[in-house]
């Protein structure tokens, strides 16, 4: 037997740590993202293209492509942000996969083959093969896609819910050993986090598909008719949304003084509580510091909660003013504001998981492994080669995302990109006249020129 | 079991190499193929609808990796992490360069329609570095590959391959790239970039000759799986009684969804596509 296998890790240098850490926050913080637009939109384009199916209206094909395309402009980021992610557990968190690795492999494996690869070869299949499938197959390509990218949620969730709260496990020899299935896949702290980031990607897309559709109607652009239908879709989506990710954040947070009673006394600053339960797991665990940082664990669930109030209101005063029509394409004000809070839902998710997996240090496997034993013993300078081409890579990769969904949102439904028929141009263009070509469709009268 | 999951292992990383071999070589020889940009664009949609489906084959391979083996894993990506992480991002680089191109053209039409010259060029430019980052990526994906495989070859976990018998190595993996990437081509394209293929390819039937890249890279996964302790660091029995049969269930499943894909886009490249 070659002798790394039964070598035990030993202490690793703190600087390697550090920057260890500080990778897997921003890797997996930035993947987190562009996932969480990626989940909601796909929803969103997948309904819409079942309406567009069943009606056969033009419009609604329209919206499809559009929305489409920034979808996939999204996805396309969001997937090479994931490889990093699926390859980092090797490369600087050797620990984990010696201890964990029966459980969390596990999962992992199960998402990449059930999940992932379904929903990437069917990606490929809806984009490219637009005009070689009827609506039918294409639609259920889509609606593939998007199950698939769910479970794949799932799936991901149940490896991090281990990491949070490790259930259906045995240890044998200090490493854990799957014991109950069942109880792996139903841990509460999986499911109800499921709900919570599920529900929180259908608000940050209906945030975006909002503050996209108020930029157009703002601009006066010849679309009025296009975005001030995807305009109520955003926001009709986002008030359901906001109250599913809340009731799921509720029970998640009420949860947690069982399952983890210190995060929840470093969120309720309970000084005394705090030193009752370092003590007990100083006698439990052996001497260390057993408090996670009070700065991010409580100021992540704040902003998160401070957030959530704000866009209570806006999703609040935004249902009602979505049901009048003249507001929804004249109330300029309010296409302002649903432009400048399309970060909110962003900012929210992202506060909530620093909260939540902040307030889980130091252990990165509750109760069971500490985030320093786990990670990989390189030395500091090859970590921060990588943390530094990573971070560089991810940092442009964010801004190119921006840059490019702001260019195709900008630039409006057009015929050339997703769903353009590659077929020669000799084919008939697009499916019928835009609606700005009308004049006499104009739902609130005619509109003065743009003047920005 | 045991047995099982190597033979599941193998098959998705024979399944990667072959096909995601395939576009990788392609995506190397763009240059060559392609020498302005309406030929560039068709040598992309060669493999367009394909790459995306490619690479989750190797993502599957790794999922499988650390499900299977997961102290084997950690070990090997730790001791590999200076060929692993070029990998990785050579793999980013060339995925952003394809996606992006594009799009990038999508604006263009628009720009050039309004008659803007500055932005034409900025259109051809970023095309241009798109390419750029296609050729590129592909070329350090591939390197990362043969230097991996030579270090496997040896049975070398944790230390990356060196010396003059990994450069050697390397070079051959490199060729086989270039080979299976040339051969894809020239079943997949038209006009002058199919004829440089052919030409590359030579006498040999192209058929042919992408049948014994094929089975080479076969051969080079059986070759580096040989040197690794796969029996020894194979998961609990739980796990893998778990995971195998449901890998197994699942496989023939994706190879139908695999199989229809490439159906669906059998036919050689004419016109450029969303790529």
């Amino acid at each position: 037997m070659p002798d790394f296998l039964t070598a035990a890790s030993g202490p690793v240098d703190a600087e390697t740590l550090d920057l260890a850490r500080l990778q897997f926050a921003l890797t997996a913080g930035g993947h987190f993202l562009f996932v969480t637009l990626t989940l909601g939109l796909a929803t969103i384009v997948a309904c819409v293209q079942t309406y567009a199916t069943i009606s056969g209206k033009p419009a609604h094909a329209r919206m499809v492509r559009f929305w489409g395309q920034l979808y996939i402009i999204n996805y396309a980021v969001g997937i090479v942000t994931g490889i990093v992610m699926e390859f980092q557990f090797g490369l600087s968190w050797k620990g984990l996969t010696h201890d964990a690795g029966n459980v969390l492999g596990a999962t992992l494996a199960v998402e990449t083959i059930t999940a992932f690869f379904v929903e990437s070869t069917f990606l490929g299949l809806w984009i490219f093969g637009w005009h070689r499938f009827g609506p039918r197959v294409h639609l259920a390509l889509i609606w593939v896609v998007t199950l698939t990218a769910y479970l794949s949620a799932y799936w991901i969730l149940v490896s991090n819910g281990f990491l949070n709260h490790p259930v259906g496990h045995r240890t044998v020899g200090g490493q854990v050993v799957l014991d109950d299935v069942g109880a792996l896949l139903t841990n509460p702290t999986a499911l109800l986090a499921f709900g919570h980031i599920v529900a929180g990607s259908l608000l940050t897309a209906g945030f975006f598909m909002a503050g996209v559709s108020a930029y157009h109607l703002f601009r006066r652009t010849p679309e009025y008719e296009f975005f001030g239908r995807s305009l109520r879709i955003g926001v009709f989506v986002s008030l359901p949304a906001l109250m599913v990710t809340a009731a799921f954040g509720g029970v998640q947070l009420s949860s947690l003084t069982d399952l983890q009673p210190m995060k929840m006394a470093v969120f309720r600053q309970k000084t005394d509580e705090i030193a009752q339960l370092q003590a007990e797991m100083t006698s439990r665990f052996g001497p260390g510091d057993y408090v996670p940082s009070m700065a991010w664990t409580r100021g992540g669930a704040l902003v998160m909660l401070l957030v959530f109030a704000l866009m209570m209101y806006l999703c609040l005063a935004g249902t009602v003013l979505a049901c009048i029509r003249p507001a929804v394409f004249r109330f300029r004000l309010w296409h302002v504001v649903l432009m400048a809070s399309v970060p909110l839902p962003y900012l929210a998710m992202i506060s909530g998981w620093v909260f939540r997996e902040a307030g889980r240090q130091p252990w990165v496997v509750y109760g069971f492994l500490r985030t320093r034993d786990a990670v990989s013993d390189l030395s500091p300078a090859a970590m921060r080669v990588s943390l530094i081409t990573f971070t560089t890579l991810f940092v442009l990769l964010a801004v190119g995302n921006a840059l490019l969904l702001w260019r195709h949102a900008r630039l409006g439904p057009v015929e050339s990109g997703l769903g353009h028929d590659e077929r020669g141009d000799a084919a008939p263009p697009g499916p019928g006249p835009g609606p700005g070509s009308d004049p006499g469709s104009d739902p609130v009268g005619p509109l003065p020129v743009p003047r920005y | 079991m045991e047995t099982l999951a190597i033979a599941l292992l193998g098959f998705f990383v024979t399944g990667y190499l072959v096909l995601g071999g395939a576009d990788i070589g392609t995506g190397m020889l763009l240059p060559y193929l392609g020498r302005d940009e309406s030929e560039r664009r068709l040598v992309l949609t060669s493999f367009a609808p394909f790459f995306l489906g490619n690479e989750v084959w190797l993502v599957a391979a790794a999922g499988l990796f650390v499900g299977c083996f997961p102290e084997l894993e950690g070990e090997l990506l730790s001791g590999q992490f200076a060929v692993v992480v070029p990998l990785i991002v050579g793999w980013i680089v060339r995925d952003m360069g394809l996606w992006l191109r594009g799009r990038s053209a999508t604006a263009a039409v628009r720009d050039g329609g309004a008659g803007r010259r500055g932005a034409r060029t900025r259109g051809t430019l970023r095309r241009a570095a798109c390419d750029g980052a296609v050729v590129c990526g592909s070329w350090t994906v591939a390197l990362g590959w043969a230097w991996l495989l030579a270090a496997l070859f040896n049975g070398s976990v944790t230390e990356p391959a060196s010396g003059p018998a990994a450069v050697l190595t390397s070079a051959a993996v490199t060729t086989l790239f270039l080979a299976h990437g040339l051969g894809f081509a020239a079943l997949r394209l038209t006009g002058a970039p199919f004829e440089r293929a052919r030409r590359g390819v030579g006498r040999t039937g192209t058929r042919q000759s992408l049948a014994l890249t094929s089975v080479l890279m076969g051969a080079v996964v059986v070759l580096a799986g040989r040197g690794l302790p796969l029996y020894e660091s194979a998961a609990d029995g739980a796990t893998l009684a778990l995971l195998v049969p449901v890998v197994l269930v699942t496989t023939p499943l994706l190879v139908a969804v695999q199989v229809w894909l490439w159906r669906t886009f059998r036919r050689r490249v004419t016109h450029p596509s969303y790529i």
